[in-house]
């Protein structure tokens, strides 16, 4: 045990200088953050001025804020509601990661479930309060940015990827590819920007949809874009004999595509299409640029509070590992999943 | 009739119609949505606004810049300079890191190893736009001016980055040019002549006497005066932009050497190469061939991501054209300058890569 480790911590004078740096950087992170979060840090009961004095962490600011940061300016009465949200996102992330919950049912309990959501946000009926898309915000913005963005995108994606490949339209197979390349050449931001400042100009006097609605626009068209060119690489794997066999068998264009290639090429491309939601997951976060309270927004409006404005630390702490819980189980799932 | 329509290719020029004919509509019904918009609110389209002069104040800029006096096409341009320079300086850092992380993941130091995989674990699990509002706030909150920290000639404070300068002489310039001369001549000689690539530029240098005055930043008032200052915004967004891009850049590094087949290891063991030489000389070269296209598309992405500059007041194009499409009303043909920006850096980002393929396939084939 000892021997293994000297070997292969100090094999080598190169490897033991590493070995060493890298020892003393963690030794000394760990120490200063041992020191701030916790020796100096402030617990739940602290005030700001307690705080201020030593210059130590004060996690009273997550108590503070945390309804804010995860709810943002939603009716404190019935926050209850985005609460029983996230946890059906929770549980449906939890279901969709097992290979074994894989049926046509599942697309089914996916479009439930958002409708569930929805309901619950808005409220209106059975004695809940309606509540404006304006007041919405938190996390719930973030879930519904990112799973709406996808579940919308799909279809999109699968139809773009199909055009993409259909040989005998070749202005459909332009037209597809001009979508993808444009939407993928731009950043996010500059699509969001567009769906916020020009969509009420290209629509008629009077649709003028809400700020949620314009981003969620631009989200689907920028996922859709993405999701296409990996449809796109599961369609290019499978073996040309299933396209002749289908055609051997008298299928036409649609059951060929519905009943043989797509649920082969889209079994394949499982773990690039979750990698690809994790992707979508962390972009929401880009919202923050045109004002909308989502997860990142809400932590940095509940930072403007000019009693808890110097401890951004702790919040963004929080966020990130808020972030990170969710990333970090999507990429696992699709470790797996790539495995399986 | 119906065995027109189940032909093929009638079919398929049927369905081209269709869709063309839906696409053409929609467009139809866009535009006149968006000409009428615009006549209610008296903006009239066109170009013309870039020549007014723009109310924009621009903290920094690489080329002369005067607010209310200089125009609009003059501001975006000192945006599209900034983006530029963010993303030229983002890419050579985030690959330098990211191909020392991607090795370290596959060193037989267990510790490197971990660290690396903790590295680029956290990083990719986190939102870049986070990343960047805490390094932004852990700047602000370096001490001021005045209490700065220093760090040989390095001056840190809530002021930004300030590096000290060479004083740029002709003798440096000489020196540049035997060193382009030199390099011209070995471009494609054998490898026993490339000390002359460091020696004659040094020797130029020296026969001009060795000038090498460095400017330093000094303190007056309540800020620095000399030296390079990398703004605490730029800084905030090249260090952000490189420790996210790194760690993906890193997976592509490591995937890279793991494509490359254990034999080739084995190969350079048994002809005395160190695992250090074995990298360099037989992995890595190998290893550019798998790693160039995803890499390109990295590039891409931290170039496309310096539009998060807008979340923390860097003067990129995107937080220009924003100003400018605030103040000027002229929103869509803001947003087009801005997207046909990135489509031509997108087009030339790819387009050197593909080269760079094509160059280097060759060699492999020779």
């Amino acid at each position: 045990m000892i021997a293994a480790l000297r070997k292969t911590l100090f094999g080598g004078w190169v490897s033991s200088i590493v070995t060493v740096l890298l020892a003393l950087v963690l030794w000394r992170g760990a120490a200063g953050l041992l020191d701030w979060a916790v020796v100096r840090g402030h617990g739940f009961g602290a005030t700001p001025a307690m705080c201020r004095a030593d210059g130590g962490a004060c996690w009273a600011v997550i108590g503070e804020k945390y309804r804010f940061i995860l709810f943002g300016r939603y009716p404190y009465e019935a926050q209850w509601r985005p609460a029983i949200v996230i946890g059906v996102f929770l549980a449906l992330f939890g279901v969709s990661a097992f290979r074994a919950c894989w049926r046509p049912m599942l697309g089914l309990v996916w479009v439930g479930a958002l409708a569930i959501v929805l309901a619950l946000m808005w409220g209106g009926f059975a004695g809940m309060e309606y509540v404006p898309q304006d007041s919405w915000g938190g996390l719930p913005i973030t879930l519904l940015l990112s799973s709406v963005g996808c579940v919308l995108a799909f279809p999109l994606a699968v139809l773009v990827a199909l055009g993409r490949r259909a040989r005998s339209m070749p202005a459909v197979r332009a037209v597809c590819v001009l979508y993808v390349e444009l939407v993928r050449g731009v950043p996010l931001v500059a699509l969001l920007f567009m769906a916020s400042v020009m969509l009420p100009l290209f629509l008629p006097e009077g649709l003028n949809p809400d700020k949620l609605l314009r981003a969620q626009v631009a989200i689907i068209l920028f996922a859709a874009a993405y999701l296409a060119e990996v449809v796109r690489g599961g369609l290019q794997a499978l073996p040309r004999g299933q396209y002749e066999a289908a055609d051997a068998l008298g299928l036409s264009y649609w059951q060929t595509q519905l009943r043989v290639i797509l649920p082969q090429a889209l079994r394949l491309v499982v773990p690039p299409l979750v990698n690809t939601f994790t992707g979508l997951f962390k972009d929401t976060s880009l919202v923050l640029i045109i004002g909308l309270l989502d997860l990142l927004t809400a932590g940095k409006v509940a930072l403007a509070d000019p009693v808890w404005q110097p401890f951004g630390e702790e919040v963004y702490l929080l966020l990130a590992a808020i972030y990170f819980a969710f990333c970090f189980f999507l990429s696992r799932a699709s470790r797996r999943l790539e495995a399986s | 009739m119906s065995g027109l329509l189940r032909s093929e290719r009638v079919r398929a020029w049927v369905w081209q119609a269709v869709i063309l004919g839906g696409l053409g509509l929609l467009i139809w019904w866009l535009a006149g949505n968006a000409a009428r918009n615009l006549a209610a609110r008296h903006i009239a389209t066109g170009f013309g606004f870039l020549d007014n002069a723009a109310a924009i104040p621009i903290a920094e800029s690489p080329i002369s810049y005067v607010p209310s006096e200089s125009s609009y096409g003059r501001a975006l341009a000192v945006g599209v300079l900034n983006t530029l320079k963010a993303s030229a300086v983002g890419i050579v850092l985030a690959m330098l890191i990211g191909t020392a992380v991607g090795i370290a993941r596959l060193s037989p130091n267990r510790l490197a190893s971990v660290c690396a995989a903790s590295y680029v674990e956290l990083l990719r699990d986190t939102p870049p736009l986070l990343q960047l509002l805490m390094w932004y706030s852990a700047l602000q909150a370096l001490p001021a001016a005045r209490q700065a920290l220093h760090a040989g000639p390095v001056v840190l404070s809530n002021r930004g980055l300030i590096l000290p300068v060479l004083e740029w002489q002709t003798a440096h310039w000489a020196a540049l040019a035997a060193l382009v001369i030199v390099a011209g001549f070995i471009w494609r000689s054998a490898a026993r002549w490339r000390w002359a690539l460091l020696c004659v530029p040094m020797l130029v240098w020296a026969a001009m006497g060795a000038p090498f005055e460095m400017e330093r930043p000094v303190l007056r008032g309540f800020n620095f005066v000399g030296g390079m200052t990398l703004s605490p915004e730029f800084a905030a967004l090249v260090v952000g932009l490189v420790v996210y891009t790194s760690a993906y850049i890193a997976e592509i590094v490591r995937s890279g050497i793991q494509a490359i087949p254990k034999g080739q290891w084995e190969a350079a063991g048994a002809l005395g190469f160190s695992r250090a030489q074995t990298l360099r000389l037989v992995i890595l070269p190998q290893a550019l061939r798998v790693i160039l296209p995803p890499l390109a598309s990295e590039f891409l992405n931290l170039t496309k991501n310096t539009t998060l500059a807008v979340a923390i007041g860097y003067q990129d194009i995107m937080s220009i054209g924003e100003t400018t499409l605030n103040q000027t009303g002229q929103s869509i043909e803001t947003i087009v300058l801005v997207m046909a920006f990135f489509l031509i850096v997108s087009l030339a980002i790819s387009g050197g890569i593909g080269v760079l393929e094509t160059r280097l396939a060759r060699v492999g084939a020779r």
